[in-house]
């Protein structure tokens, strides 16, 4: 059984200006250890499904209007709040894009990090403490007794991140959701964050599902991907399978937009034409459809059908089957 | 030419000459005193070819944009001098100066703050040709903003939209369009591209591609995305802390980088291939951008470079050739190193 389980997970915002159809029916899993991405544009959709799965959209103005997650055996849309907070800090963390802005400035860097340890754990300062410091020294953070005492502005943003990694690990998480955890990084330190994570997760047997734009980062760590476009995950499988044969059209032209440092200079890049939906005025058929250069007249007024190939590699598409190269 | 340089072609558009651009931190209320200084900029020597596009890549702090906001005379040079087209920027007349100001343009990052939110996007367009009075009549303006609209692949009838109405890449397009109204030579893209969506940036990029092409423009390209720079940028320098580790031509610097920062570089950038991904070496690169308030001695980077000997801590290694128009900045792997260069990363 899956560690994390979301099936046709539906989120709608309600706002004076109408109704935001922010995800629309999606299901993705998550194995125990795994390292899943979830990849998509602004406004796919890619995070705030993450935040509806957490138990952190508010509701109003969210609304669940359908589907089921389960974690671990237990189903958390209908888990009363007390318990998912305790859930939410025991066995899923989270790490978010800004250090900056999800540490607390005025808590010193060793209280944040224990917080959560003394009420999850139940531990006493002294042994939070001592555990602290071994945390930092497994996120590679030199000197950690003298850091426990600093406060955030007193960090680098890459050293912010390895302390919200640490907090992350810090009460032996099963899961941990990781939105842009590098994006406004530098392309050096991203790469030490990344294999600091990857490193982590593999060596304590955790789930990693990290949320980006990045399909190279994608490419780089994750074992399986789900790309969402317009609050729906058009094409999911292998991370191998789905670089090496796209089944949709919105992530080969994805893939055909990115310069890349491991093809030759002067290839051209094929953008994708137009801009992605406003999920406030979503139109029948496929939400791809006014952008793809497969488009056919079936595509504009029905719901694309998910198409599952033989290696569990999935697609949401009229044209799926057409399109996916043979392998080889 | 200065020892090191790649010969440049004709003469170039833009020569930087020994740049340095220092920022001294102040401290006190009533009796300010500079207490350090930030070497943003130091000692940075560059030539820009006509018609053609040299990026300029590196971290956050390396000097990158300061350079580009130099050039664009919106900060002083500590040293050094800047010319454009032959002509020293410090020392231009009036005229001259009016005239420097319609050849030289600049798009920035983030078009929502660079772009007036009470302007409409005609407004926007056609304020640089009442500032520099190339065009009174209104109706000429008018035809001009829907031909710069058109060119940048929008319709006329945006003109009247307000930035706040329009999506991240539209608003880079108005943000292109308004540099182009006065038909610059010369354009400074900082970080044009890095705010946008992986769909709408290719669709930027490829503007960006085809006016350079169509409007013969040479571009200082500045960014971070080690794989847009390369992919736009007949030109490459490479930077790290206020100094250029390496420069040459894209196909050259990027099949043979020699300074070990662009090496790391290249390693720590992912490509969007699995396979690939899964077979190649990711040495990571170790420690952080130390602060330009107090940057090492000798080679800035030998703190973090695996190849660093003693002596890197004490000298600072010069701008050398590196096979044909390349230069590298690293007594350990460029000219004269102890040992043969080692090829590739």
């Amino acid at each position: 059984m899956a560690l994390l389980s979301v099936r046709g997970l539906e989120l709608h915002f309600v706002t004076p200006a109408g109704r935001v159809r922010a995800v629309n029916g999606i299901s993705y899993t998550v194995e125990a250890g795994e390292l899943v991405a979830i990849v998509g544009e602004s406004g796919s959709g890619k995070t705030v499904q993450a935040q509806a799965v957490l138990g952190l959209v508010a509701q109003p103005p969210g609304e669940i209007v359908g589907g089921a997650v389960e974690f671990d055996g237990v189903e958390l849309l209908s888990l009363p709040e007390e318990r998912m907070r305790t859930l939410r800090g025991r066995r899923i963390s989270m790490v978010f894009q800004e250090p900056m802005t999800s540490l607390n400035p005025v808590l010193s860097i060793g209280r944040q990090l224990t917080e959560a340890m003394r009420l999850h754990l139940q531990l006493t300062r002294a042994v939070a403490d001592e555990r602290a410091v071994s945390l930092l020294g497994m996120v590679g953070i030199a000197d950690p007794e003298r850091r426990l005492r600093q406060y955030p502005h007193h960090l680098s943003g890459g050293m912010r991140q390895r302390v919200m990694i640490a907090i992350a690990i810090a009460c032996d998480p099963l899961l941990i959701v990781a939105d842009e955890p590098t994006t406004a990084l530098d392309v050096t330190i991203q790469a030490q964050i990344l294999a600091l994570m990857q490193d982590l997760t593999r060596r304590l047997g955790v789930a990693l599902v990290i949320i980006t734009h990045d399909l190279g980062v994608v490419a780089r760590y994750a074992d399986r991907v789900n790309v969402m476009y317009a609050g729906r995950i058009v094409e999911h499988g292998a991370a191998r399978d789905v670089y090496r044969r796209p089944a949709h059209p919105y992530t080969i032209g994805l893939l055909n937009s990115v310069p890349r440092l491991d093809r030759p200079r002067g290839v051209r890049i094929e953008p994708i034409p137009g801009s992605p939906p406003d999920p406030a005025h979503l139109q029948p058929g496929c939400a791809f459809a006014p952008r793809c250069p497969y488009v056919v007249d079936r595509c504009r007024r029905e719901e694309p059908p998910t198409v599952t190939f033989d290696d569990r590699h999935v697609a949401t598409c009229w044209q799926t089957a057409a399109l996916r190269p043979e392998s080889g | 030419m200065t020892a090191g340089l790649p010969p440049a072609i004709a003469a170039p558009l833009v020569e930087l000459r020994d740049l340095r651009v220092h920022f001294p931190i102040r401290k006190g209320l009533i009796i300010e005193r500079s207490v350090a200084i930030v070497k943003a900029v130091d000692g940075v020597t560059l030539s820009i070819r006509r018609g053609k596009t040299m990026g300029l890549v590196g971290e956050s702090g390396c000097g990158k944009t300061t350079i580009g906001r130099t050039i664009l005379k919106l900060q002083v040079p500590t040293s050094g001098a800047i010319r454009f087209d032959g002509a020293d920027i410090a020392t231009l007349d009036a005229a001259g100066m009016k005239r420097f100001r319609r050849r030289v343009q600049a798009v920035f990052q983030d078009p929502f703050s660079s772009l007036n939110p009470r302007m409409n996007v005609g407004q926007i367009i056609a304020e640089p040709l009442i500032v520099h009075d190339v065009m009174s009549e209104p109706a000429e303006r008018r035809d001009r903003v829907s031909e710069l609209l058109a060119l940048c692949g929008l319709p006329a009838a945006f003109a009247g939209r307000y930035p706040h109405e329009m999506s991240g890449g539209q608003r880079q397009r108005v943000g292109i369009a308004r540099a182009l109204a006065l038909n610059p030579d010369f354009v400074i893209c900082d970080e044009a591209v890095s705010a946008l969506d992986v769909s709408i940036q290719a669709q930027i990029i490829r503007l960006l591609e085809d006016l350079r092409d169509e409007l013969n423009l040479t571009y200082l390209f500045i960014g971070h995305d080690l794989s847009v720079v390369r992919h736009l940028c007949d030109d490459v320098a490479v930077m790290y802390l206020g100094r250029i580790a390496e420069v040459g031509p894209s196909d050259e610097l990027f099949a043979n980088p020699g300074h070990p920062y662009t090496r790391a570089l290249l390693e720590a950038v992912p490509t969007p291939d699995p396979d690939l991904e899964r077979s190649r070496p990711h040495q990571v690169l170790g420690g952080e951008v130390p602060s330009p308030i107090d940057p090492p001695a000798g080679c800035v980077f030998h703190p973090r470079c695996s190849l660093a000997v003693a002596g890197c801590g004490t000298r600072v290694p010069p701008l050398l050739p590196y096979g044909s128009d390349h230069a590298v900045a690293c007594t350990e792997t460029g000219a004269g190193a102890s040992s043969l260069p080692e090829k590739g990363a």
